[in-house]
C-alpha cells in the first residue's frame, strides 16, 4: 500500500543526500519526493510517497527519525489531509485541436500557460487520481514533454507536523 | 572576552574541552595548519603508518576504556584509507571522531590534489558527518561531534576541515549549549513496558537472557548479573557481549548463534521468553529466522529504536539505555525458582561441552587459548576476524566487560592488531594480546613499527596454519575440498618480521612449549609476536551452517 510521508529536517546541505542515500541503501522504494523550505528558514519539509506493508513502514520511520537532522516524521496516510500535486504537460496541439485540448484542461480546472504554433503546454494542481485521468486524455494529442513535482500534503484543521518546539 | 585564534589553535582548544588525551594518526598537506599546533600541544599524538589503523587504534582505545577513540587524516588517500575503520566503528557502535584535513574550500568540488568527497563517502557509515566552512562554525561542530559520537547508540563521527578554515582567524569562545532538536536519545524506559516486562519475566518457565555489546556501553554488566540471579534466568551473549557477563557463572551459557556452545543454541530454541539487552538479533545469532527460537516471547531492550523488530518480532519493546532499564527491571523483580529449567541446562552442559582432541599430537589453536587464558585471565583479548577470532570467543573464559575487543558486525581482518595498540595505549597497566591468524595479521603487521617506536608492548599471538583459514574452512565443508586461493604458504618468517622491526619474535611448534612463550612474551615489557605453529586443518567447531537453524549443529564426531 502506498503511504505519505511528511518529514520535518534540519535545512542544512547533506540532508537530501543522506535521506535519499537511506531508502536506497535499505531498499526501500521512494515513489515520489518533494523537498522545499518551510515558514521557518532553517527546516525543510520533504513528502515522501512510498510502497510497502507496514513493516516497511516502520522500519523507514524509525530509519529516518534515527537521522541527526530529522525533526519530525509523520505518516499522513491514515490523517485527515490535503494531498496535491503540480504537473506540466507540454502536449503537440495543431490549431485545429486546440479547442478541443482546452476543453479538457477546463473540465480538469487546468491552466494553459504556454502556447506554441504546434504545442500548447498545460498546468494542473490535483491528486494522483486526477492528473493520471487529464494525462490519459491528452495522450491521444501527443504528449511532447510531462513534468511532475511530486506530491506535497498538510493535515487538515488545527493539528500540525511542526511539534519541534 | 573571547580571544582571536587560528582555526587550528580553536581546534586545539576544543579537544583540550573534550579531555582528549590522544589523537592516532598521519599528517599530510592539507593538516599541516593543525599538526603545527598539535607539536606545542599536551596531546600525545601517536603517529601511525596506514591511516586505517588510526582508525582501529581510536576504536580500540574507545572500546577498552569507554571514552570517545579520535583518529587524524589528511585529505584525499589518508581519508579514503580510514573507511574501513570508520565503517567498523560505526557497525559495532564504537564512540569515535574522525578528523580529516580537507582541500581549501576555494577548491573544492575542482578535483584538486588530494581531494576526496569524504564526506559524501562516509555518510552511510557515520552518525553524521560535517565539512565546515566557515572557521566560526569550528568550536559548535567540533563539541556537537563529541556528544553524538559518545550519546544515544555511540558512533563514529567525521569532521572535515578545509586547510584554509584552519588558518582562518576566529574569536575563539566554546560553547556550553547547542540544540539537536533532531536527536534526542530515550535514556529511561517506558514504565508500562516495564511493567509488562516484569510480569512475563514472573510469568516465564524458561527465559533466557540474551545480551550484547550494549550492556557493555552503557556499563549495566552489574545489572544484568543482579537480573540473571532474580530471575534464575541462564545468560548467553553474543560476540560482542562478551564480558558482559562473567563467564565463570553458573547461568553463563557462553555465546550463541553460529560458532556458539550447543547448549546456549538449544536454550535459546527451547526457551519460551528471551529478555534481549542490547542486542539485535545479527543473522550470525539467529541462523533460519523461520527457526529461531520458535516458542518465545521477545522482550527487547535497545536504545535504537531502529533495531526493535527489525529480523525478529518483539511483543515487549523497550527503548531505553540498558543500565536504566535493567535497574527498573531489578526494582520489580521477586525471586524466581525454575529447578526444571536450570536442570535441563545443566544436563545438557555436560553433555554436549566445548571440546577439541587434547591428546597433545598437535599443536591445537583452542589450547593455546587456554593457556593464555591460565597465564593471564585479567589480560584484554582483541582478536582478528575468522577462526582464531571464533577461538579467541570459545575458550577464554571472560568475566569482566571491555576485555574482549573484536570486529564483530563489519568482520574485518586486520583489526586486532591496531585495535590492540589503541587498548593498550588507553590501559596502559593492563596485559593486552592480539588473537591472531597469519592471514589477519598481515593486513596491518606495518604497526609494528609505531608498536615498537612508541613503547606500546603488546602482544600478537599468531595462530599460524598457512591458510585464510575460515574461509578454507567453508571449502572444506561445502565447497568440496576445493581451497581456492585460501593458501597462504609459509612466508614471511614472523619472527625475523617482529625482529626487523625491533619487536620480539618467538616461535613455537609443540604443545609444551606454549606457557613459557606467553609468559615471556607478556613480561618482556616489549611489542612481542608469537609465532604458534598450529595443526592447519584444525576447525572451528560446533558450527551451525549459514542459513541453518541453530540447533543444526556440525561438531565433532563421537
Amino acid at each position: 500500500m502506498k503511504h505519505t510521508l511528511s518529514v520535518l529536517v534540519e535545512n542544512k546541505p547533506g540532508v537530501l543526500a543522506r535521506v535519499a542515500g537511506l531508502f536506497s541503501r535499505r531498499g526501500f522504494n521512494i515513489d515520489s519526493l518533494a523537498v522545499g523550505v518551510t515558514e521557518n528558514p532553517e527546516i525543510s519539509r520533504m513528502t515522501i510517497v512510498l510502497e510497502g506493508d507496514n513493516r516497511v513502514l516502520e522500519q523507514v520511520t524509525k530509519q529516518l527519525n534515527k537521522l541527526i537532522d530529522t525533526i519530525k516524521v509523520s505518516d499522513l496516510t491514515a490523517e485527515e489531509s490535503v494531498e496535491r500535486e503540480l504537473v506540466m504537460i507540454k502536449v503537440v496541439a495543431e490549431p485545429k485541436m486546440r479547442s478541443e485540448i482546452m476543453q479538457i484542461a477546463d473540465i480538469f480546472r487546468a491552466r494553459i500557460v504556454d502556447v506554441s504554433p504546434k504545442t500548447m503546454i498545460i498546468e494542473a494542481t490535483g491528486d494522483e487520481t486526477k492528473i493520471n485521468a487529464m494525462e490519459s486524455l491528452l495522450k491521444q494529442f501527443g504528449i511532447k514533454e510531462l513534468a511532475r513535482t511530486g506530491k506535497v500534503a498538510l493535515t487538515r484543521g488545527l493539528k500540525s507536523v511542526q511539534e519541534w518546539k | 572576552m573571547a580571544k582571536k585564534v587560528s582555526g587550528a589553535e580553536a581546534f586545539i582548544e576544543c579537544l583540550y574541552k573534550e579531555n582528549v588525551e590522544v589523537i592516532f594518526g598521519i599528517p599530510g598537506g592539507s593538516l599541516l595548519p593543525i599538526h603545527d599546533e598539535l607539536y606545542d600541544s599536551s596531546i600525545r599524538h601517536i603517529l601511525v603508518r596506514h591511516e586505517q589503523c588510526a582508525a582501529h587504534m581510536a576504536d580500540g582505545y574507545a572500546r577498552a576504556t569507554g571514552r570517545t577513540g579520535v583518529c587524524m587524516a589528511t585529505s584525499g588517500p589518508g581519508a579514503t584509507n580510514l573507511v574501513t575503520g570508520i565503517a567498523n566503528a560505526y557497525m559495532d557502535s564504537v564512540p569515535m571522531v574522525a578528523f580529516t584535513g580537507q582541500v581549501p574550500t576555494s577548491m573544492i568540488g575542482n578535483d584538486a590534489f588530494q581531494e576526496a568527497d569524504i564526506t559524501g563517502i562516509t555518510l552511510p557509515i557515520t552518525k553524521i558527518n560535517y565539512l565546515i566552512k566557515d572557521a566560526n562554525d569550528l568550536p559548535r561542530t567540533i563539541k556537537e561531534a563529541f556528544y553524538i559520537a559518545s550519546t544515544g547508540r555511540p558512533g563514529p563521527v567525521l569532521v572535515d576541515i578545509p586547510k584554509d578554515v584552519q588558518t582562518a582567524e576566529i574569536e575563539f569562545e566554546y560553547p556550553k549549549t547547542f540544540e539537536l532538536r533532531g536527536y534526542k536519545p530515550t535514556i529511561e524506559g517506558h514504565p508500562l513496558q516495564i511493567k509488562r516486562a516484569i510480569k512475563a519475566i514472573m510469568d516465564a518457565e524458561r527465559p533466557i537472557v540474551y545480551a550484547g555489546g550494549g550492556v557493555i556501553i552503557s556499563n549495566a554488566s552489574e545489572e544484568l548479573r543482579a537480573l540473571a540471579e532474580l530471575a534464575l534466568a541462564p545468560v548467553t551473549t553474543t560476540l560482542l557481549g562478551k564480558g558482559a557477563f562473567p563467564e565463570s557463572h553458573p547461568l553463563s551459557l557462553g555465546m550463541v548463534g553460529m560458532h556458539g556452545t550447543k547448549y546456549a543454541n538449544y536454550a535459546m530454541t527451547e526457551t519460551d521468553l528471551i529478555i534481549a539487552v542490547g542486542a539485535r538479533f545479527d543473522d550470525r545469532v539467529t541462523g533460519k529466522l523461520d527457526a529461531f527460537a520458535p516458542n518465545a516471547k521477545v522482550i527487547h531492550i535497545d536504545i535504537d529504536p531502529a533495531e526493535i523488530s527489525k529480523s525478529v518480532s518483539v511483543s515487549i519493546p523497550i527503548v531505553g539505555d540498558a543500565k536504566s532499564v535493567l535497574k527498573e527491571l531489578i526494582k520489580g523483580l521477586i525471586g524466581a525458582s525454575r529447578t526444571e529449567w536450570l536442570k535441563k541446562i545443566e544436563e545438557w552442559k555436560k553433555e554436549f561441552p566445548l571440546r577439541y582432541d587434547r591428546s597433545g599430537k598437535t599443536l591445537k589453536p583452542q589450547f593455546i587459548i587456554e593457556q593464555i587464558h591460565e597465564v593471564c585471565p585479567d589480560a584484554i583479548i582483541t582478536t582478528e576476524v575468522g577462526q582464531c577470532q571464533m577461538w579467541a570467543a570459545q575458550y577464554f573464559k571472560y568475566t569482566k566487560p571491555r576485555s574482549f575487543i573484536s570486529s564483530g558486525g563489519l568482520g574485518t581482518m586486520g583489526y586486532g592488531f591496531p585495535a590492540a595498540i589503541g587498548a593498550k595505549v588507553g590501559c596502559p597497566d593492563k596485559t593486552v594480546i592480539d588473537i591472531a591468524g597469519d592471514g589477519s595479521f598481515q593486513m596491518t603487521c606495518q604497526e609494528l613499527a609505531t608498536a615498537v617506536l612508541n613503547d606500546i608492548p603488546v602482544t600478537v599471538a599468531i595462530l599460524n596454519n598457512g591458510f585464510l583459514g575460515m574461509v578454507r574452512q567453508w571449502q572444506e565443508l561445502f565447497y568440496d575440498k576445493r581451497y581456492a586461493a585460501t593458501y597462504l604458504g609459509t612466508s614471511p618468517d614472523f619472527t625475523k618480521l617482529a625482529e626487523a622491526y625491533g619487536a620480539l619474535g618467538i616461535e613455537v611448534v609443540k604443545p609444551s612449549e606454549v606457557k613459557s612463550a606467553i609468559e615471556e612474551a607478556v613480561t618482556s615489557d616489549k611489542p612481542a609476536v608469537i609465532d604458534f605453529k598450529i595443526d592447519p586443518e584444525e576447525n572451528v567447531l560446533p558450527m551451525v551452517p549459514a542459513g541453518a537453524a541453530i540447533n543444526e549443529i556440525i561438531d565433532y564426531e563421537g
